[in-house]
């Protein structure tokens, strides 16, 4: 597993996460996005098209990411998730919460 | 296989005879002209039945589990020892011994103390240390539960083997249990908690060789064996699942709840003087449609994370709209004042935008007026801002997680295991205030999820697992029942009050076969455990059941706090005798004496009649053996090793 980061189109910090984003990189992902905002960049966005597996942890760190990110004034979105991804989500109903957006640069396109 | 069929010829016996002698009492021989204690007793023969028809079907299917498949080889464990005030050379010794466990694992010492000399104690062992990080200051640290919430966050392994400080792991622990979880499925496999520091006669009751034995298996064969806080190992996945549907649905409920009070406070908000001010005005009327438009986005199925987003850019947008107005008529009044002055450049001439988005921060934002507004929309928020962590896997709504979050797990389809084998030795409280304080506890607990998450409404578990649970909690009612118990005999006795109207063959014949069967069926369950001592500490502790359901009660259905204990792992200084706790239990005994004496009295000075006052004087005698367990108890000067080393035999 490895996340890569870089700023975007709308200062955007764009996190993408290859592998299996699991129990075992749950906690990377949560220093990643806390780095991302201790930089300065509050809207962040995870692509998750080069995730092949997805845990409760994986959620975990998720969520854990948006709560840093809102109370920082920004927002963590998610992108480009894969059918057996957006799956987990639907399982864990967490798509109540968070909306998968079609690739990282959209994210923010309202 | 035929000790169970003889078991299950039991189960029928005691409960066809049990339901026939309950009936009988209700239909026939209740004496209405002492209605007050007649329907007294017979409810709480009611309420024993339900009990012994409950434990029946436990013991219907208590099978002992063959030993389960190799564990799967590249398991990852984590073993968390959770403490909070427990001595250092105590939590040392079970790091040390949960070190040595031979399953490849990574050891953890949970330190809800914080204290350094126990971190230094930990590092020195080469063993991890966690505490609380600054993120649980001045919000709710939910006791142990939060202890191991907080580490399944920084912990990595796919398998939790959680340990209180007072459990003293055997190395093969993990190897005699990981086996189960090559079942997908299996959420919880638990282990028994048998303590060595405790003489065989047992006088605080601390065993519980039934419940660790028969009773839990029972469960199991139903699939409903409990999480009991220690010596259980735990599927992470599983865990983590409870805790992200837990944060939806409380998310979900709370941004409704939110929205509903902020309507309501902006429509109070319009009234206020503040209001008459156009720009608020209009300001106000902007944010009652945000709100209004977020609730139907929110019928419409849309994300929240996006709802509550567009909601507070909206917001945000209208409140600077209210500062934008008052700064640019404030700017033009300057800029008047400056060119009336006849100086172009007036150093009052204000950076416009800056100073917008400095006040409508929300500290300096006229909003303050309308603060009610403000507090009311900051509640609508997806991060559980009022909690350390937005995901909380382990339950927090009772002092008994454990119980909680094993119900929750099977009402997610996970299955649980108890695996009776003992593979860790624990410490028991050694003086009698320690041992009622932690049973208090475990009643308290229980109770909460009893009030909160009544079992025998969670539909998503099967009717057994239902019903499994709430016998746990239907346990927990016995002190009302013992109450009746031992206020019957005293009462016929010193009144000459019989609760039963009948003669005596018709009861005899309904009664004695009953409470035959009952004794057998408990004889049977237990294959030779001793019970007897745990047959005592039901009734005896009665005042401790009662205080458990009354202050779960406040609790849950009134917002008064438990004054929850954490119950100290070793011998409390004052280990003199502590009369003091058992006054209930010493005025009952006292009442019981003189019952009998009044009853001998009236047999035979007033020709009582002898068959009656025989029953109630030999019920009298039964409840004072079953209270003497507390004189035991009271004096008890806690273990002292070389009085009694025997090895507890293994179920």
């Amino acid at each position: 597993m490895n996340f890569r980061t870089e700023t975007i189109a709308g200062n955007v910090a764009a996190i993408r996460a290859d592998g299996r984003l699991n129990m075992v990189s749950a906690p990377l992902l949560r220093e990643v996005v806390s780095a991302a905002i201790a930089a300065g960049t509050v809207r962040i966005v995870v692509d998750l098209s080069g995730v092949d597996f997805m845990d409760s942890s994986g959620l975990g760190a998720l969520i854990g990411g948006l709560k840093v990110a809102r109370q920082a004034g920004g927002d963590l979105r998610i992108a480009g998730a894969t059918p057996q991804v957006a799956l987990v989500f639907e399982l864990t109903h967490l798509d109540r919460i968070l909306q998968n957006h079609a690739t990282a640069e959209t994210a923010y396109r309202d | 296989m035929s000790r169970m069929l003889a078991l299950r010829i039991v189960v029928v016996l005691t409960l066809a005879l049990g339901i026939n002698y309950v009936a009988w009492r209700w239909m026939f021989s209740l004496n209405w002209d002492a209605w007050w204690i007649a329907v007294a007793l017979v409810a709480a023969e009611t309420y024993s039945l339900i009990d012994v028809s409950l434990f029946g079907m436990m013991m219907w299917r208590a099978y002992t589990r063959p030993a389960p498949p190799a564990p799967p080889a590249d398991a990852t464990v984590d073993v968390l020892i959770a403490t909070y005030n427990e001595p250092i050379d105590l939590v040392m010794t079970t790091a040390l011994a949960a070190r040595e466990i031979t399953f490849p694992h990574r050891t953890w010492v949970l330190d809800d103390g914080a204290r350094p000399e126990l971190a230094a104690a930990a590092a020195a062992a080469g063993i991890d240390y966690l505490s609380r990080g600054t993120e649980w200051i001045d919000r709710p640290r939910h006791a142990k539960a939060g202890n191991v919430n907080n580490a399944l966050m920084e912990t990595q392994g796919e398998f939790l083997l959680i340990l209180d400080a007072d459990q003293i792991p055997r190395p093969e622990i993990l190897d005699h249990t990981l086996g189960y979880f090559t079942d997908d499925k299996v959420a919880l496999v638990q282990t028994p908690q048998v303590f060595s520091n405790v003489t065989v006669e047992d006088p605080l009751g601390s065993q519980a060789p039934l419940f660790y034995g028969p009773i839990q298996q029972g469960k199991d064969g139903w699939n409903a064996a409990f999480f009991c806080g220690s010596n259980a190992v735990l599927r992470r996945e599983a865990l983590m699942h409870l805790g992200i549907l837990g944060y939806v649905r409380e998310v979900e409920g709370s941004v409704r709840t939110a929205l509903r009070d902020a309507s309501r406070v902006v429509r109070g908000a319009r009234r206020h003087p503040a209001a008459r001010n156009p720009a608020v005005a209009h300001a106000l009327t902007e944010v009652s449609h945000a709100i209004r438009q977020a609730r139907a986005a929110i019928r419409r199925d849309e994300p929240l994370a996006e709802v509550t987003f567009v909601l507070h850019e909206r917001v945000d947008a209208a409140a600077a709209g209210i500062v934008v107005g008052e700064v640019t008529s404030l700017a033009d009044d300057l800029r008047e004042i400056s060119e009336l002055a006849g100086t172009p450049e007036s150093p009052y001439l204000l950076d416009i935008d800056e100073t917008v988005a400095r006040l409508a921060t929300r500290e300096l934002s006229p909003f303050k007026a309308l603060e009610a507004v403000r507090s009311a929309l900051d509640t609508i928020a997806i991060d559980r801002g009022h909690e350390a962590q937005p995901v909380m896997p382990l339950a927090t709504i009772s002092v008994t997680e454990d119980m909680a979050t094993s119900m929750r797990l099977h009402g997610l389809g996970w299955k649980s295991v108890y695996h009776n084998e003992l593979l860790a030795d624990g410490l028991a409280p050694e003086d009698v205030g320690t041992m009622l304080t932690q049973r208090l506890r475990w009643g308290q607990g229980t109770m909460q999820v009893f009030l909160r998450e009544n079992p025998l409404l969670q539909w998503k578990m099967s009717l057994p697992q239902r019903l499994m649970y709430f016998a746990t909690m239907w346990s927990y009612l016995s002190g009302y029942a013992a109450v009746i118990y031992f206020a019957a005999p005293i009462v016929f006795l010193v009144f000459g009050i019989l609760p039963v109207s009948t003669n005596a063959w018709d009861f005899f014949l309904r009664f004695i076969p009953f409470m035959i069967a009952n004794q057998l069926l408990f004889f049977v369950a237990a294959r030779g455990i001793p019970t007897w001592r745990g047959q005592q500490y039901s009734l005896a502790l009665f005042p401790v059941w009662i205080d458990a359901c009354t202050t779960a009660f406040n609790n849950v259905v009134l917002g008064i706090p438990l004054n929850f204990a954490v119950t100290p792992k070793t011998r409390q200084a004052h280990t003199g005798q502590q009369w003091h706790l058992i006054k209930p239990q010493i005025t009952v005994m006292v009442m019981l004496v003189v019952a009998i004496i009044v009853g001998c009295v009236r047999l035979f000075v007033n020709g009582a009649e002898p068959i009656g006052t025989g029953v109630n004087i030999g019920w009298a005698v039964y409840d004072l053996v079953v209270l003497s367990v507390l004189f035991k108890a009271a004096t008890y000067q806690g273990f002292t090793p070389e009085a009694a080393p025997e090895e507890h035999p293994e179920q």
